[in-house]
């Protein structure tokens, strides 16, 4: 991603940002609400195209990645008609994956997200956090070589958003995979996070870019070092995100 | 908690104020109002206190629907209408919902359409039956005619507002797994405007029962349509009021059998 800026109209959204996402690895960008962290997210996925400045792909996706930048939404976005094993095949249907093939990799991803007991059930019977995880399933079911993740925890209660943190720190230790994780909580950001981009308030600019070296499955809450990153990225964010708050929204 | 309040003179219990604002089914309860509504008829009738000319026995009807399905005559007349029914019905829903999918999905279409459909939504389309009678001929055309036209119009309506209620971020969601076009349109809008087309439905196809009477206004030898007419134009109500029962009762099995398609189609929604 290279120097991209955007306007939305007159008001620019962001300035300027520059951000490398190694392979492998779990890019957290956190930043005050509306500084853009979920624009940049938007032109990552190619659903939306920067005023200027280019986003680059380095290399080919993996083989067998049937869609190589995939999104967990804030909301799930699940077909709330569709059970959870037909909200996963309807990813499948349209990479012509049916019957025996498809099932096989649904099985495995409901496995893998411990959600194959919950198969045949339609969404308003799951919880939230249930709900998520099948997103979750849903995105690792296309083999993507970038995950894009909206504040996937957020809409999610705090105890259910611990469960899934571990979840996620343990689906990235049996196989790691490629991800930028969008956020506003620190908390998240600093738990699974090999690099944590801060963003300043509209217009977006990259203020900091903080590498965690500690291996995911050491971290763990209450952690000293984890706690004074965690109080070096507050500190960055403070002033930012009292601004941000005041500011009046003019739309 | 006993001694508190023997202790506290002030102590009462919190008003309850909620509750209300949740109708649920009872089913009787609808069936009850029919039957109160028919006794009364027939004691005001058998009484005296409403004369023979304002209403027909509720009795004298019943008899004259049990001759009316001794002689057949019953099914001669009732074929045909329910067939011009779901002619007209299904000509005019699938154009109905085709053209309102198009509206809520590309902007000319809309830009172009809407404005047509406010237009031609006002008019009674008994109106132009002459019309239609001109375009389709005098047999089993302009019948069909008149029913799909009437039909489709609020069919539209409902279906391009039921596609633009669709869950925005679902469609994101298809784009972003890479759907294609067809997909997302066959597999994410249509199940999500669903809800919407079907309760349009409701309307669309009690607005067919109503036009069908009108159909059969023209030219028809048998119908429910031309069996109303004809007992009406001899002032015979009990036939008449036969006649408009057959037209209810098939308004609320419509819209009985529209509500097992909804509870089976939208058993997905909360």
């Amino acid at each position: 991603m290279n120097s991209v800026c955007h306007f939305y109209g007159a008001t620019e959204v962001l300035r300027d940002i520059s951000v490398e996402i190694p392979n492998g690895r779990i890019v957290c960008l956190v930043g005050p609400s509306g500084c853009g962290k979920s624009t940049i997210l938007r032109f990552l996925g190619g659903l939306e195209l920067p005023t200027k400045g280019e986003i680059m792909q380095l290399g080919d996706p993996p083989e067998g990645s049937l869609n190589p930048l995939t999104y967990v939404f804030q909301d799930f976005a699940l077909l709330p008609w569709r059970t959870v094993r037909g909200n996963i095949s309807l990813v499948l249907e349209d990479h012509n994956i049916r019957g025996e093939k498809a099932e096989a990799i649904i099985d495995d991803v409901l496995e893998r997200t411990k959600l194959l007991d919950f198969k045949n059930a339609l969404p308003k019977q799951l919880s939230g956090g249930m709900k998520q995880r099948v997103a979750i399933a849903r995105a690792l079911a296309v083999k993507p070589a970038v995950m894009l993740m909206d504040e996937p925890l957020s809409a999610l209660d705090s105890q259910t958003r611990e469960l899934l943190m571990e979840d996620l720190v343990s689906l990235w230790t049996r196989q790691p995979f490629t991800a930028v994780y969008v956020t506003h909580n620190l908390a998240e950001a600093v738990r699974l996070g090999h690099k944590v981009v801060v963003l300043s308030r509209r217009p977006g600019q990259v203020r900091d870019i903080v590498e965690i070296e500690t291996p995911l499955a050491e971290r763990k809450t209450g952690h000293a070092e984890m706690e004074k990153v965690q109080d070096k990225l507050w500190d960055l964010m403070r002033d930012e995100a009292r601004a941000a708050d005041e500011e009046l929204v003019n739309v | 908690m006993s001694d508190i309040s023997a202790v506290s003179p002030g102590l009462r219990p919190v008003t309850y104020r909620g509750g209300g604002f949740v109708p649920s089914p009872r089913r009787w309860v609808g069936f009850m109002v029919f039957v109160l509504l028919i006794l009364l008829a027939e004691w005001g009738t058998r009484t005296g206190w409403i004369s023979q000319l304002t209403l027909p026995k509720p009795s004298d009807v019943l008899v004259t629907f049990q001759s009316l399905y001794d002689s057949g005559l019953l099914f001669k007349h009732l074929g045909p209408s329910l067939g011009r029914l779901f002619m007209g019905a299904l000509i005019g829903v699938s154009a109905g919902v085709s053209v309102g999918v198009l509206i809520g999905l590309f902007t000319y279409i809309r830009s172009g359409m809407v404005p047509l459909v406010a237009a031609i939504f006002p008019i009674p389309k008994i109106a132009l039956l002459p019309l239609f009678v001109i375009w389709f001929g005098i047999g089993e055309g302009s019948k069909y005619a008149l029913i799909a036209f009437g039909t489709f119009t609020p069919t539209v309506v409902a279906t391009y507002g039921a596609v633009d209620n669709v869950d925005r971020t679902l469609i994101r969601m298809g784009q972003s797994f890479g759907l294609t076009w067809f997909s997302i349109v066959r597999k994410i809008v249509l199940p999500g405007a669903m809800p919407g087309i079907l309760s349009g439905l409701r309307i669309s196809l009690a607005i067919a029962i109503i036009l069908l009477v009108a159909a059969e206004m023209l030219g028809a030898e048998y119908g429910i349509g031309a069996y109303i007419l004809e007992a009406g134009s001899l002032y015979d109500l009990d036939r008449l009021f036969a006649g408009v029962v057959i037209l209810s009762v098939l308004g609320v099995l419509v819209s009985a059998s529209i509500g097992l398609v909804e509870n089976r189609l939208l058993k997905w929604r909360v």
